[in-house]
């Protein structure tokens, strides 16, 4: 409503009716309320700039001393020891490696999870599972982190591998692919679920299977759903912390052996800080730098993930 | 699929189907078969349906075995010491209370404000897709990553040092894309038909939001809100940032002191390399899981009168 059609509309008022002082403040709330309302909403806004920020501000501060070219190729990492390395690519094979071993549990176990919910289960069984499924990436890390290291390793690992080191990447991946498995699962299955019910009765109506129907109809009408929440679990599996951290290891091997320990990007930036890494000190602004590097990744494949669904999304109407 | 499949590769578009161009007998459904494979499909989903349940329910189990014998009103009074047996909580658990109030004080407010402006107020222009799609991203950011936003911004540029109010300000942040995106469910939920009789009453844009939207959306953004915080309250990453490991046997008395969390504490214990300091990680973990879970029987409890109501 304009000042103009509000002045008007008080002048038209009876006596006693509450006209343009009201009104006027009325409209003033308006104006003021919107004016703190996109002040909340710059907040968001804000986080991301700061994040970039501070991340290109004390990485450039970093890349002065270290040449980009020995980060991205060197293949040691020691930037604690007194001979200085900072190659990367140890930290980076460490998050893929157990990012890897996490998807190759997460992905199998949480698409035939999200078909037996959509395709097979009862109203009643799925009322039950899908909730308990759910509670899996509810639990937090660090109780992950303690059941990996704990009984996972010990109990688990070593019994199959006796060589394996007390700290493992396998034992991390196994235990947070099953944490991500509700990512897979949920995502999965609402892309599945909104496969409209006209493809299936037509497929069934060609004379297909159960089987056939969730297998070959479903799962490639779903597909861009289900390959988005792929990439969604896995950018998780690369920024998740406390469980490699606990269950993996301080060690930055380059291996892609999963018995052995190996440290990775989120698991280096946890150990740095809670040492006494002076501030403004080279150790200090690794923490910077490879936090670019773990920003760079995770974001790049959430847009990714973003842009498979709605490229590639079949639209039902 | 059998030898028939390269016959159908074959067949040109529009041509009939190889099978009924010749002798009908030929044509063998293998029905028993295929049911066959499905049914063991279907076995096989649900096994790994219930891979997930039988990995949780080891984990309890094997937490439960290791800590339910330490549990005791000692150890929620007690503070993190040198001996395990003399080993609390008491320190980490206030401390948890004491961000979960400060973050909730601060993400409320603005998750919802953003909410409401977002669905209610703003326009459909370029302004509003960047701070939409902008939301959504920070959702996918690392948590470790906003631990070091909170360690340059929080803890440095604005001097909070290692605080209460440092390691608040950075989980409030961690949740604010998680409540935004709750609170824009329940908005979208209430039917445009309040908001239009609202209006033709004369009601102003905030009085319609104030009076009508909001109270109906309330219960779904608690629910929301709720469960956003119980995922704050077992974050440990970005408070290790902040700087929240130091030795802790304190209750922090205001927003300015130094603290710990139960999760932290948790690392902590688990960090250390007698099994004994393992154990007192074990409890702790009971005591986390029972918080969560106290918090979202809460949310579904919220959700429930909320849906039989309406």
């Amino acid at each position: 409503m304009s000042a103009k059609t509000a002045r008007t509309g008080a002048a038209a008022a009876a006596p006693g009716f509450p006209g343009d002082a009201n009104l006027r403040r009325r409209h003033l709330q308006e104006r003021g309320v919107g004016v703190v309302l996109i002040a909340f909403s710059s907040v968001s806004i804000l986080t991301t700039l700061g994040i970039v920020a501070v991340l290109l501000f004390e990485s450039i501060a970093f890349f002065q001393e270290v040449s980009p070219v020995e980060f991205l190729t060197s293949r040691r990492w020691t930037p604690l020891f007194v001979e200085k390395h900072f190659g990367i690519l140890p930290l980076l094979t460490g998050s893929l490696l157990i990012a890897a071993g996490a998807a190759l549990v997460a992905l199998p176990l949480g698409l035939a999870a999200a078909i037996y919910l959509s395709e097979y289960a009862l109203p009643r069984v799925r009322s039950v599972l899908k909730p308990v499924l759910e509670i899996l990436a509810g639990v937090p890390t660090v109780v992950y982190g303690y059941f990996a290291l704990t009984f996972v390793t010990p109990h688990v690992i070593r019994p199959l591998f006796p060589t394996a080191d007390y700290y493992n990447a396998l034992s991390a991946a196994v235990v947070m692919g099953i944490m991500i498995i509700p990512l897979v699962s949920s995502l999965s299955e609402d892309a599945m679920s909104a496969v409209p019910r006209a493809l299936r009765e037509g497929a069934y109506a060609l004379g297909a299977t159960r089987f056939e129907v969730a297998t070959r109809t479903v799962v490639p009408a779903a597909l861009s759903g289900i390959v988005a929440s792929f990439i969604l679990a896995v950018s998780r599996a690369i920024g998740e912390t406390m469980i490699v951290t606990i269950a993996a290891g301080a060690a930055p091997n380059l291996t892609l052996n999963p018995i052995r320990g190996v440290q990775t990007m989120t698991a280096y930036i946890a150990q740095v800080s809670t040492g006494e890494s002076p501030h403004g000190s080279l150790e200090y602004r690794t923490i910077f730098a490879v936090g670019l590097a773990l920003f760079t990744i995770t974001l790049l494949m959430n847009i990714i993930s973003a842009r498979v669904l709605r490229r590639y999304r079949e639209v039902y109407e | 699929m059998s030898a028939r499949s390269d016959e159908t590769l074959a067949t040109a578009p529009g041509a009939p189907h190889p099978a009924a161009q010749r002798d009908p007998s030929r044509f063998r459904p293998r029905l028993a078969a295929r049911r066959r494979g499905g049914t063991i499909f279907h076995l096989v989903t649900l096994a790994a349906t219930l891979v997930g349940v039988f990995v949780l329910a080891l984990l309890l189990v094997d937490i439960i075995r290791d800590g339910a014998g330490l549990l005791s009103t000692d150890f929620l009074r007690n503070s993190p010491s040198r001996l395990a047996s003399r080993s609390g909580l008491r320190p980490a658990l206030w401390g948890t209370v004491w961000i979960m109030v400060i973050t909730a004080v601060f993400a409320f407010p603005l998750g919802v404000g953003t909410a409401v402006w977002l669905q209610e107020y703003a326009p459909d222009n370029r302004f509003t897709r960047l701070v939409q799609t902008n939301i959504s991203n920070l959702a996918g950011v690392p948590s470790i990553v906003y631990g070091i936003l909170g360690l340059a911004v929080f803890v440095r540029a604005f001097a909070l040092g290692r605080s209460v109010l440092a390691g608040a300000l950075t989980l409030a942040l961690l949740v604010l894309p998680v409540i935004i995106i709750a609170a824009q469910e329940a908005l979208k939920a209430v039917p445009s038909s309040i908001r239009l009789g609202s209006y033709a009453l004369g009601a102003t844009r905030w009085e319609t939001v104030r009076y009508h939207v909001f109270p109906l959306a309330l219960p779904g953004i608690l629910t929301g809100t709720i469960l956003a915080l119980s995922r704050a309250i077992g974050e440990a990453a970005p408070l290790l940032l902040i700087g929240a490991l130091a030795f802790v046997d304190f209750v922090p008395r205001s927003p300015t002191d130094p603290f710990t969390v139960v999760p932290i504490q948790i690392f902590n214990w688990v960090s250390k390399p007698q099994p004994s300091f393992h154990q007192l990680a074990a409890a702790a973990s009971i005591v986390l899981l029972v918080v969560l879970l106290g918090m979202n029987a809460a949310a579904i409890l919220l959700r429930n009168r909320y849906s039989r109501k309406n």
